[in-house]
């Protein structure tokens, strides 16, 4: 008979892994980020390729979910209008905390060359930015050095939301 | 930097003019006896005040008044069963008018042409949804982009912009990096005006330098932590003798000072 029992009193000890709440929660927060599937302009075909399977965003832990309810990450990908900006807001009002938000391309970090009244220049204006990834489009492996990026910046963070200080309008 | 130049008016005054390049002109012919276009200004009649042929379309120009009269008969007697365009064309500085221009093309004859007709600032002009359904869309653009109202047409709604959207960006007096109301909008519109002295204005110099601001910029020779007052104090220049060890202390190339 197999004996499934382990008897810890004789292999030296109890199995205990000694580590921080903030390490542990991080960890998982890092490790599934699930960013939103929210393409705006060209950017997303470059979002869309980082998911696919050339790239494979999953191997990260990163799948994209429909909902923002299930996101955690909102990738701003592309030119977003200001007409659309309002829903982008909406949008980033109805994922859960803890959240964050990559602004992926230079139309989404400046306007880039839509220099123009209908555009809005920076989505920092909207909503609180943590990655500013630069390029017209950034390729695939930008968007998961990005990812990468957010990761280690996640694992610098503290698990309480609340003590960690955002530069801008977090706390609107 | 490029000169700035003022662009207020620059439809009276264009802004830039270059010593040898003339603007091309599209030459204008008379319409040909006997050819498919002779028959379509004929059918035409008194309803056309203009007629000519350039780059192979014929081009008519007609009362504003009687456009869905004319559209009527072109579609119904001439075979134009397409709009494909219809717009309008600013002319404010210089005549006060709005040139609204119907595009129109005949499948049979593989032959297009365009209907012109102008009206004052401020006038209204009739829809001609029902002779043409595109006709639905782009007068609605038109009313968007340039203000125009058009009468009895089934649904005038602005169509690109938002709804509460002010000004009518076509129109050449509209500047392009948008008025104030532009500028704001979705600010006002997801925070509200009392938010607009924290978010601040639009930046809209991609190139701009600040360095002031030790957040964003670092100015060599003078940098501080970030975040911190901007100094005029240099820092010293400093070796890091892990990385980069100087094997050779004698030989006088030491930097002492930034050049």
């Amino acid at each position: 008979m197999a004996q499934h029992q382990v008897n810890y009193a004789s292999t030296a000890g109890l199995p205990i892994a000694l580590t921080s709440v903030d390490k542990l929660v991080n960890w998982g927060r890092s490790n599934s980020l699930w960013p939103l599937t929210y393409g705006l302009a060209c950017c997303a075909i470059e979002m869309m390729a980082s998911g696919a399977s050339r790239y494979d965003f999953d191997r990260m832990g990163t799948i994209f979910r429909a909902s923002p309810r299930q996101a955690d990450v909102m990738i701003l990908a592309g030119t977003l209008s200001k007409k659309h900006a309002e829903f982008a807001r909406r949008l980033y009002d109805q994922m859960s905390e803890p959240k964050w938000v990559i602004s992926m391309g230079s139309c989404a970090n400046t306007g880039g060359m839509f220099n123009t009244y209908s555009i809005v220049q920076g989505v920092d204006r909207i909503v609180p930015v943590d990655i500013y990834l630069p390029g017209c489009a950034p390729r695939p492996e930008t968007l998961q050095y990005a990812l990468m990026m957010l990761q280690k910046k996640i694992r610098r963070e503290s698990a309480d939301m609340k003590k960690n200080q955002k530069q801008n309008l977090r706390l609107i | 930097m490029r000169k700035y130049t003022p662009k207020d008016n620059v439809q009276k005054k264009s802004y830039h003019t270059s010593r040898f390049w003339t603007a091309p002109r599209v030459s204008q012919e008379s319409v040909e006896d006997g050819s498919h276009f002779a028959d379509v200004v004929s059918a035409m009649g008194d309803l056309a005040k203009e007629a000519f042929v350039s780059l192979g379309q014929l081009v008519v120009c007609i009362d504003a008044t009687k456009n869905k009269e004319v559209l009527t008969l072109l579609k119904d007697e001439c075979g134009f069963v397409q709009c494909s365009e219809l717009s309008a064309v600013d002319y404010l500085a210089q005549d006060g008018e709005f040139e609204i221009f119907y595009q129109l093309l005949n499948m049979s004859e593989a032959s297009r042409m365009r209907v012109r007709c102008r009206i004052k600032e401020g006038e209204a002009i009739e829809s001609v949804t029902p002779v043409y359904k595109s006709a639905n869309f782009a007068e609605r653009e038109m009313y968007d982009m340039f203000g125009i109202y058009v009468n009895n047409h089934p649904y005038l709604k602005r169509i690109l912009m938002p709804e509460d959207w002010q000004g009518h960006p076509l129109l050449k007096t509209y500047p392009l990096q948008g008025d104030e109301f532009a500028s704001w909008y979705e600010v006002d519109k997801i925070f509200g005006k009392e938010y607009r002295d924290i978010i601040g204005p639009e930046n809209r110099d991609t190139s701009r330098i600040d360095q002031d601001d030790t957040k964003r910029f670092s100015r060599v020779g003078y940098e501080v932590p970030f975040g911190a007052e901007p100094t005029d104090t240099p820092t010293p220049i400093e070796y890091s003798e892990t990385i980069l060890v100087d094997y050779n202390k004698d030989s006088g190339k030491e930097l002492s000072h930034r050049k």
